[in-house]
């Protein structure tokens, strides 16, 4: 859009700034809106569940437990008598809190690291992949059973152990995606300009990275969650009574056969989040396209 | 006595390490270039004239060795480390590259990529960079310079584009500009006009110019004296008018023979010059012209022949001048 037809409809529409290209774009990529939609639930859950639950989510109440879906517990309550509208809420905050940790490990480290062994090269590349090909070796579950034997488990060693486990994808992303931009002709342009290296990775690589990264935290976000959900299931994530949609699938397993619903609950908890995510992330990639960008 | 030379090339040689082994990319480049002074390279594709040009640079992949040296007012540049070396690249010697579509960073204003040099080498304020570039882009001839200056790239014409690198080339004023085949990637239309704008800036400046360019008339157009290159090493040099007229080397009447001609019959084909480049991974130990060459004899094969003065400070790499230069020169 050129300068002055931006300015003339500003003129026009006094306050109102025209809605800008990606927004409209964005709004109208289906994927992209619904999987906003749905992680904007989970986030939504989260923050409610901070100010207001429909029950306190850490009251036990035996005598009302394993009761169905009512005006007052409107899923019903778990075998501790919990209702489990409240622990869906506060283990939303659980799944976001570890999502975003394990994720911003990955990312600080993992780019950081992928930066350097574009930058530098040689053996000092060499090295950092080679050591991120030994982390990748290590599934997440098998490297929180590790921090756990070491440190007992607990919500810290699992966002630790995912958090380690985000790494090296993030390494492998950000060096190729880094390499790609360091033989592209203006990187060249700059060193000639007389910029350094590190010059060159902040005001030239990293920018031209941004939206790959911003793709892949999303996507990395889902695995994070299910991860989580996974460790916990298994006991070695968020510890009782701190309620997470992994441990409610671990209560519900022993009540399968009485109680099913009490495992769809958590189970479609965790699936909304994944698809939100992964939805999202898709279209992000669309819509970060540079050559759609271009319309800017 | 005559003013000590601003560039001073002695034997330069470029190894670089390729997939097929070490590849002789340079050899014995020696040249001297004074303030004010443009020189031209030419060569066709692979004969090592970017290389030459990165390498005065410093901008060569690391695993690249370079021997001889390189010498920039009397310092010397080879085996400098990077860290002073960029006190040097954008403020004392510059470059223009062949691609202005792709040497602009698509993420920043061009008016941030002009002025970053000069924030980088000068103690400029933002604000007067920023004016400072505005006037840089309105030199080079860039329209509504203040009010395109927040533009990004994507918004301009290959020309213009390389009108923007140009600007940020001459951000700092540099002794030394060169020029990697500026206008290759150009219409030819404006192709005059930016080497027109290029001559008249390092003119106006007083700067240094090296030209590479595979394009002959390009080269007798712009500059002073030329250099021809093939296979790494230069066939010829010598003052433009003197190599013109006279012209030494075979490669250098083959390359000024395959010009395609206005006024020629319809029909006529080019002339060619039969065979390929030599591998540089793989280059003879004689001549590396011996392989195309009409008037080539067992001892052109022997080892790489010295360069003769054929009057004037014009050199020519060739032990058979006597018959390369005789009236008419090989084959015509």
């Amino acid at each position: 859009m050129s300068a002055p037809l931006t300015a003339s409809t500003a003129a026009i529409t006094p306050g109102a700034r025209p809605v800008t290209g990606f927004w409209r774009r964005a709004l109208r990529h289906r994927s992209f809106a619904l999987g906003a939609v749905l992680s904007l639930v989970v986030l939504g859950a989260a923050l409610l569940s901070l100010v207001w639950t429909p029950w306190p989510a850490y009251d036990i109440d035996v005598a009302s437990k394993l009761r169905p879906p009512s005006a007052a517990h409107w899923l019903g309550t778990d075998v501790l008598g919990r209702d489990i509208v409240s622990l869906l809420l506060v283990g939303a905050r659980s799944t976001i809190l570890v999502g975003v940790i394990a994720v911003g490990i990955g990312l600080t480290f993992g780019v950081g690291l992928g930066l350097i062994a574009a930058a530098r090269k040689g053996w000092t590349e060499e090295l950092i992949m080679r050591m991120s090909d030994f982390t990748f070796a290590f599934p997440a579950v098998l490297s929180a059973i590790m921090l756990a034997a070491v440190a007992g488990p607990g919500m810290v060693t699992s966002i630790t152990a995912i958090g380690i486990f985000q790494i090296p994808t993030f390494v492998r992303v950000t060096r190729g995606s880094a390499n790609a931009i360091w033989a592209r002709e203006f990187v060249l342009a700059a060193r000639a300009a007389g910029k350094g290296s590190f010059r060159i990775t902040i005001e030239h690589v990293l920018p031209n990275i941004l939206s790959i990264l911003i793709v892949q935290a999303t996507i990395q976000f889902a695995l994070a969650i299910l991860a989580e959900a996974a460790l916990s299931y298994l006991g070695l994530g968020t510890q009782p009574p701190q309620p997470s949609w992994g441990r409610m699938l671990n209560d519900a397993q022993t009540l399968l056969f009485q109680s099913p619903m009490l495992a769809v609950y958590p189970g479609a908890a965790i699936a909304i989040a994944v698809l939100g995510l992964n939805l999202l992330g898709d279209g992000l990639r669309d819509l970060l396209d540079p050559r759609l960008a271009r319309e800017r | 006595m005559r003013e000590a030379p601003l560039l001073e090339v002695k034997d330069l040689g470029v190894t670089l390490n390729t997939s097929r082994g070490p590849a002789q990319a340079v050899r014995g480049v020696s040249f001297a270039l004074r303030r004010g002074e443009t020189l031209g390279l030419v060569g066709e594709s692979g004969c090592g004239k970017s290389v030459t040009a990165l390498a005065l640079m410093g901008l060569l992949p690391e695993s690249a060795v370079i021997s001889g040296s390189v010498r920039l007012d009397g310092a010397e540049l080879v085996g400098l480390p990077d860290a002073a070396y960029c006190k040097l690249r954008g403020n004392r010697i510059s470059m223009i590259f062949q691609e202005p579509m792709t040497a602009l960073n698509p993420m920043h204003t061009i008016g941030h990529q002009v002025a970053e040099p000069l924030l980088r080498h000068t103690g400029v304020s933002a604000a007067q960079a920023r004016q400072e570039a505005i006037a840089l882009l309105d030199r080079v001839g860039l329209p509504d310079a203040a009010k395109r200056v927040d533009a990004y790239p994507h918004q301009f014409s290959g020309g213009q584009r390389q009108r923007i690198t140009i600007a940020m080339a001459l951000a700092c004023q540099p002794d030394v500009l060169i020029a990697d085949e500026p206008t290759t990637a150009l219409d030819v239309t404006i192709q005059g006009q930016i080497l027109d704008l290029i001559a008249g800036l390092v003119a106006e400046h007083g700067m240094s110019m090296i030209l590479i360019s595979h394009d002959l008339g390009v080269i007798a157009e712009n500059v002073d004296r030329m250099m021809v290159m093939y296979g790494g090493t230069v066939v010829e040099s010598g003052a433009t008018d003197a190599v013109f007229t006279r012209m030494g080397h075979p490669y250098t009447q083959g390359l000024f023979r395959a010009r395609p001609r206005l006024g020629a019959r319809k029909g006529t084909r080019l002339k060619t010059i039969a065979g390929t480049v030599p591998e540089l991974a793989d280059l003879p130990a004689g001549c590396t012209f011996a392989d195309r060459c009409a008037i080539v004899e067992a001892r052109c094969r022997a080892a790489l022949p010295a360069v003769v003065d054929v009057g004037g400070s014009h050199g020519v790499r060739c032990i058979r001048t006597d018959v390369s230069m005789a009236a008419g020169g090989v084959g015509a």
